[in-house]
């Protein structure tokens, strides 16, 4: 057992502290919600790019510095301890892109990464429907096939960011004789741009527009943008939804840049003793989840899957990330109610996480079958 | 980086728990609750030559620690087949008696299992009545002590060390045995806890209500699915802290394997229902330790001040 980095993880860190201290923004950017602070942030990804930051664990000939699991942990630990401002290309870079090295074609890889990582084309996912969030197999959109490619009619809805993205990725029914209902779909991208397509914003909670609807009418796709075969859409869904859960959707660099941002905030209010557990829980939480996190890399450098333990990880930082916030606005007394904070904002923010990416609910249904060997119940 | 046991080390566990297994730990506990020490030395005995003891006392002793890694592995072995006696104080005094005159005398025979050291947390040493050498946490050899003063886990007998007797001479390691034995009653919880819910998820599998197992209802697995996500959140901060060693490290991982562990206790006690609620199910032997060791060496309160102290 060893929590020692090579010397070449260590050169890496510092080239990677270097580069950040000379170039994060002194100032935060506006956030990425806004049409402002999603241009901004579509800057900030460009410049990452430039120097082959925005994509680190990527071969290079996309962009990135072909670096290993440790090597991406590190850079992480590292961008969030700088203060980095949040990644407005992370639903492709995190969501999109490990499917399309899994499934995609040599010719996608080649067409939709590298502008992927400029930030020159930001993505918008698109899987959920009006009547169909954590139970993904009940979606209804459909894709006809057409000459050339597919049409594409329905609605998809809380698609993260769809109202200032480019394109767009999601399942869709392309077979409605399927016998079973996950059977019978397809995987394609698709540009939010096209004609027939109609996006709505919609109003988080803070009112700012996050998340959109989609309105698809007849939307032309082409063969060259189907990821894998058509009517394998779900189970190359599901890989893409494990690695959203599992090591890559939430770094535990970022928890720790929290957790220590909420101990200055703590020892700068005069350390409230009432206060003091939860704050101490925030620290030691930060350390399980790099720890947690570290066992895991391991286990996949040594070849291993990750599977349902995946589940473990979202639960966990969902509802770290809460108890966090909820924390650090207790600590900020009647500051804490104010909208337009940096504590506010990450507050609202994570309320999301126990609801996306599959919600706790089926996460735990996953940890107590799949881990602990106990009876389905009703879901199909 | 290799945040993983090695092969070796998980078969050290691995053994562990089949030597466990084959014994009758069950019979020992109450044996041992009862002030029958027999089986429990018998038990002890076998585990001194699996090579337990020997983890915590320096080679020049006759030992082959301290190797924190390997008593992590072999005290979440421990805790999960709920063995009795001051294993966490002797481990703990090994520690502190490695600086000092008596380490000749005591540590060879610790290592070789012959020899039950206590030593006291506070007002009460566990298990006195068992131990050849009593200690006090300020490095005294307490003569003697009082009368029983019974445990919430009847297998933990409490008693107040007498007055007087000699100071141990040397260095003794005050702090760093107080270290160990926190960090050993984390790996000890986090056994304790995976016990808890290994036998509560058989339980939920064949206990049937309203014409289905109850481990069928959304209920009962989100509260199962939670108990598993807090220990195998406590076990890297166990072997994080195995590493280094660092006060603020272990206390982290005390707090959190004490609380998993005694949250699998309360979760154990539901979903048995009344059952859970009897002493002659073996359930009660873990069900009862979960609390006590929660709060040994180093309350959730004190471990998280020293988090943040840190």
């Amino acid at each position: 057992m060893d929590l020692t980095h090579t010397p070449d993880e260590d050169a890496f860190r510092a080239e990677a502290r270097e580069w950040l201290t000379a170039n994060v923004p002194s100032e935060p950017l506006p956030s990425l919600e806004t049409e402002e602070g999603f241009a901004a942030h579509r800057e900030w990804e460009g410049r990452l790019a430039t120097d082959r930051w925005s994509v680190v664990n990527w071969p290079a000939e996309y962009g990135g510095r072909g670096a290993d699991i440790f090597r991406w942990l590190v850079f992480e630990e590292e961008y969030y301890r700088a203060g980095g401002p949040g990644r407005v290309s992370q639903n492709g870079i995190n969501l999109l892109a490990p499917t399309l090295f899994d499934y995609a074609t040599d010719e996608q890889r080649a067409r939709v990464l590298p502008p992927m990582a400029s930030g020159e084309v930001i993505w918008a996912q698109a899987w959920s429907e009006p009547e169909s969030g954590s139970d993904l197999a009940s979606l209804r959109s459909t894709a006809v096939r057409t000459e050339g490619g597919w049409l594409l009619s329905g609605q998809k809805t809380w698609s993260s960011r769809a109202a200032f993205a480019d394109r767009a990725f999601g399942i869709f029914r392309t077979d409605p004789e399927a016998p079973k209902p996950h059977q019978g779909l397809t995987y394609l991208m698709f540009d939010l741009k096209a004609p027939g397509v109609t996006v709505r914003p919609i109003g988080r909670l803070d009112g700012k527009p996050a998340f959109a609807e989609l309105f698809l009418d007849q939307v032309f796709v082409p063969d060259e943008d189907v990821i894998g075969e058509p009517g394998q859409g779900w189970r190359i869904a599901m890989s893409t939804t494990g690695n959203e859960r599992g090591l890559t959707l939430r770094s535990p660099g970022r928890f720790l840049a929290a957790a220590d941002r909420l101990t200055a905030l703590w020892r700068a209010q005069g350390e409230d003793v009432t206060l003091r557990d939860r704050v101490a829980d925030a620290v030691i939480g930060a350390r399980a989840y790099q720890l947690f996190t570290y066992a895991n890399a391991s286990r996949f450098a040594a070849g291993e899957t990750i599977g349902a333990e995946s589940s473990l990880n979202k639960v966990f930082w969902s509802e770290y990330d809460i108890a966090l916030h909820e924390t650090a606005l207790e600590l900020l007394g009647t500051d804490g109610e104010l909208a337009d904070t940096a504590w506010s904002e990450g507050y609202v923010f994570s309320l999301s996480g126990p609801i996306y990416a599959g919600t706790n609910e089926i996460q735990r249904d996953i940890i107590a079958e799949r881990l602990l060997g106990l009876p389905r119940g009703r879901r199909a | 980086m290799r945040f993983q046991l090695t092969d070796e080390q998980q078969d050290f566990g691995r053994s562990l728990d089949a030597l466990l297994t084959a014994s009758d730990t069950p019979l020992a506990v109450r044996s041992w609750a009862a002030g029958d020490h027999a089986p429990g030395r018998a038990l002890w005995m076998r585990l001194a030559e699996a090579g337990v003891f020997a983890l915590a006392v320096p080679e020049a002793y006759e030992g082959v620690g301290p190797l924190p890694v390997e008593l992590a592995v072999a005290y979440v072995a421990l805790g999960r087949h709920g063995v009795p006696g001051p294993l966490v104080e002797t481990a703990a005094a090994a520690v502190l008696l490695a600086g000092t005159p008596a380490a000749k005398e005591w540590l060879p025979r610790i290592a070789a299992g012959e020899a039950l050291v206590t030593l006291a947390e506070g007002p009460y040493a566990l298990d006195a009545d068992a131990a050849d050498l009593l200690l006090t946490r300020e490095g005294r050899i307490a003569p003697g002590h009082g009368p029983l003063r019974p445990s919430a886990d009847p297998a933990r007998r409490l008693f107040a060390p007498t007055e007087g007797g000699e100071l141990l001479g040397g260095t003794p390691a005050l702090s760093a045995a107080r270290d160990m034995a926190a960090f050993l009653t984390a790996a000890q919880s986090l056994g304790v806890g995976l016990a808890l819910l290994d036998r509560t998820v058989a339980y939920v599998k064949q206990r049937t209500q309203f014409g289905t197992q109850i481990g069928a209802f959304q209920a009962v697995k989100h509260r199962l699915a939670d108990t598993l996500l807090a220990l195998e959140f406590a076990r890297p901060l166990l072997y994080g802290a195995a590493l280094t060693m660092a006060p603020a490290d272990i206390a982290a991982a005390k707090v959190t394997a004490g609380e998993a562990a005694y949250r699998a206790a309360r979760t154990a006690l539901q979903l048995h229902g009344a059952v859970g609620y009897t002493e002659e199910l073996d359930l009660s032997l873990w069900l009862r330790k979960a609390r006590p060791l929660r709060d040994a060496w180093g309350t959730p309160s004190a471990c998280r001040a020293t988090v943040l102290t840190a």
